[in-house]
């Protein structure tokens, strides 16, 4: 099977244009990062040099990955219902796209806000840590592997986020009920990098390799599930034949 | 292209059922290619099922099709779609995108060659130039239907589905779709039109087929007249006729006649060409003051309601 890149792109320029002129999505886009960054701001803000060494035997940084898990997921969730209920599906699904044309470019239209979002608010942190933290604290607190996990684990989490969202979207009958089954679908995701940025969950080398490659795995599985999981028939007359 | 019998498109027994309940069945015809083709029925009759199953957006329970020359099966569903284009019967615009950019969108997923230029022939053909620009939720019913044709055309179609391309839209309106709609058929390009409204397909249709979940006809309109309505000349005289039967009987051709009034007469003839000219002379050499004389036509709309009501009697709903 051969996909068509000019189909693809397509798809992504159209979703991009329409999520700029959504004020809606831009705030939804904007809120949930800015939650994750204020938050523990002021408690970072708030420590004292001597909290260093406690902060030295976790990745506190890690926190930050809840955004590219919880971002994508209301979006993603959007995507093929929401086109549905405006009946704008029916005249997409009209031209010679292919199902896994459609869905990689809508996940990747959803992907690239949502990593740039979360890189912007990454970096943000750190410059913010780095200006007004204590000392000590920010020399703790920024650390090399935690930030080149954070920069390897952001599109692998959001493209995973994005999959569980679309396979909802291809099932659900309303764009709500979409929606907030996408983002408790994202919470297991959520509690796992916060377990990992407490040290319950011991960070090491190969548990990031094996994170890593398992993410890897599943977002491609889930690409191609998500694609047999979408039946234009259903998704056209609401019934199958 | 065709297929080898010279068809853009054909159906053989065609049908589909959602669970117990079946949309339509035993759908059979061919259309040849350039021809305008009108699929009329009642709501629910299974116009848009039809539709959406030769566009390969649904698929067939039984029977067998090809459209645009190819075999409608699952595998050739993308081929088939690069060689259609279906106009639905709501419009389904990007309601924040500029119509421009609607069309923009639709011609990378066609991968049509030089979009620019195809988007602004199509732009062009709906007389939509000067609103490129505007945002589609901007824009009226009848517009955003203009603009829906519009990307129809950007493909260059071999067939075109139009499913109830007038609905909703006021005279003017719909009637500048007819234009547009008999300037594509003149052009050549197949198109498989569904309406209710008959006398769109009586302008627009070189055939017609009348669909209430079966078929129940297919034809030309006027064969279509023929075949359920005997033909029949009307007279309108001064006076009522002192001998009307001893007038019209044994006349060539006449085969009745029945008092439609005073000095009104229906005649029932085999062939209106022989039998007009034979009741003239009649009419004149009995000394009648003929008011008029002319073949009595029945509409399409005369023919839909026959079939339909027929077929409301056979199975009551």
């Amino acid at each position: 099977m051969r996909l068509s890149r000019r189909r693809i792109r397509a798809i992504v320029r159209k979703e991009l244009r329409t999520y700029r002129r959504s004020a809606s999505i831009v705030a939804a886009m904007a809120i949930i990062p800015l939650v994750f960054m204020v938050q523990p701001l002021v408690s970072v803000f708030a420590l004292s040099s001597s909290a260093a060494a406690q902060l030295s035997q976790r990745h506190e940084l890690l926190y930050m990955l809840g955004i590219p898990a919880l971002v994508p997921a209301a979006l993603a969730a959007y995507a093929v219902v929401g086109e549905r209920q405006q009946g704008t599906l029916e005249p997409v699904l009209g031209t010679p796209i292919r199902s896994e044309e459609l869905l990689l470019g809508k996940a990747l239209a959803v992907l690239v806000p949502a990593v740039a979002v979360s890189y912007l608010v990454f970096g943000v942190f750190l410059a913010l840590v780095g200006l007004f933290a204590q000392s000590g604290v920010a020399a703790a607190l920024i650390r090399g592997p935690d930030i080149a996990a954070q920069v390897i684990f952001t599109p692998l989490l959001a493209s995973w986020s994005i999959w569980v969202g679309m396979a909802i979207s291809t099932r659900a009958g309303d764009i709500r009920v979409a929606q907030q089954m996408s983002i408790l679908a994202s919470l297991p995701a959520i509690a796992l990098t916060t377990l990992i940025a407490l040290g319950t969950i011991p960070a090491t080398l190969g548990l990031a390799v094996g994170l890593g490659a398992a993410l890897l795995v599943a977002n491609r599985i889930g690409w191609r599930l998500v694609s047999a999981l979408f039946d234009r028939e259903r998704l056209i007359v609401g019934t199958k034949g | 292209m065709t297929d080898g019998d010279g068809t853009a498109l054909s159906a053989d027994g065609l049908g589909k059922r959602f669970g117990d309940r079946m949309a339509f069945e035993d759908v059979s015809f061919e259309i040849a290619p350039g021809e305008v083709f009108g699929f009329l029925g009642p709501n629910g009759a299974g116009k848009t099922t039809t539709v959406r199953t030769l566009g390969t957006l649904i698929a067939p329970s039984a029977g067998s099709a090809t459209v645009a020359g190819i075999p409608l099966a699952p595998e050739n569903g993308v081929e088939i779609r690069q060689r259609i284009s279906i106009m639905p019967e709501t419009p389904g615009l990007y309601d924040r995108l500029s119509v421009a950019e609607n069309l923009e969108c639709f011609a990378e997923l066609f991968e049509v060659p030089d979009p620019s230029d195809r988007i602004e022939r199509a732009l062009r053909s709906v007389n939509l130039t000067d609103r490129a620009h505007d945002p589609c939720g901007t824009l009226s019913k009848g517009l955003r239907q203009r603009v829906a044709l519009a990307r129809a055309l950007l493909s260059d179609p071999e067939v075109l589905f139009l499913d109830e391309p007038t609905a909703g839209l006021d005279p003017v309106a719909s009637r500048e779709v007819h234009e547009l709609i008999a300037d594509l058929g003149r052009s050549g390009v197949t198109i498989f039109l569904t309406t209710h409204r008959l006398e769109e397909a009586e302008r627009l249709c070189d055939r017609v087929a009348i669909l209430n979940t079966t078929m129940l006809t297919i034809g030309r309109p006027n064969e279509l007249r023929d075949r359920l309505f005997s033909s029949a000349v009307t007279v309108r005289t001064v006076d009522p006729l002192r001998d009307p039967d001893g007038v019209f009987a044994g006349l060539p051709g006449v085969e009745g006649w029945r008092q439609d009034g005073d000095g009104a007469y229906v005649v029932a003839v085999s062939k209106g060409d022989v039998a007009a000219p034979a009741i003239t002379r009649a009419l004149v050499a009995a000394g009648a003051d003929v008011l008029s004389i002319g073949e009595s036509h029945h509409s399409l709309e005369e023919v839909y309601l026959e079939l339909i009501g027929e077929d409301r009697e056979v199975s009551p709903v």
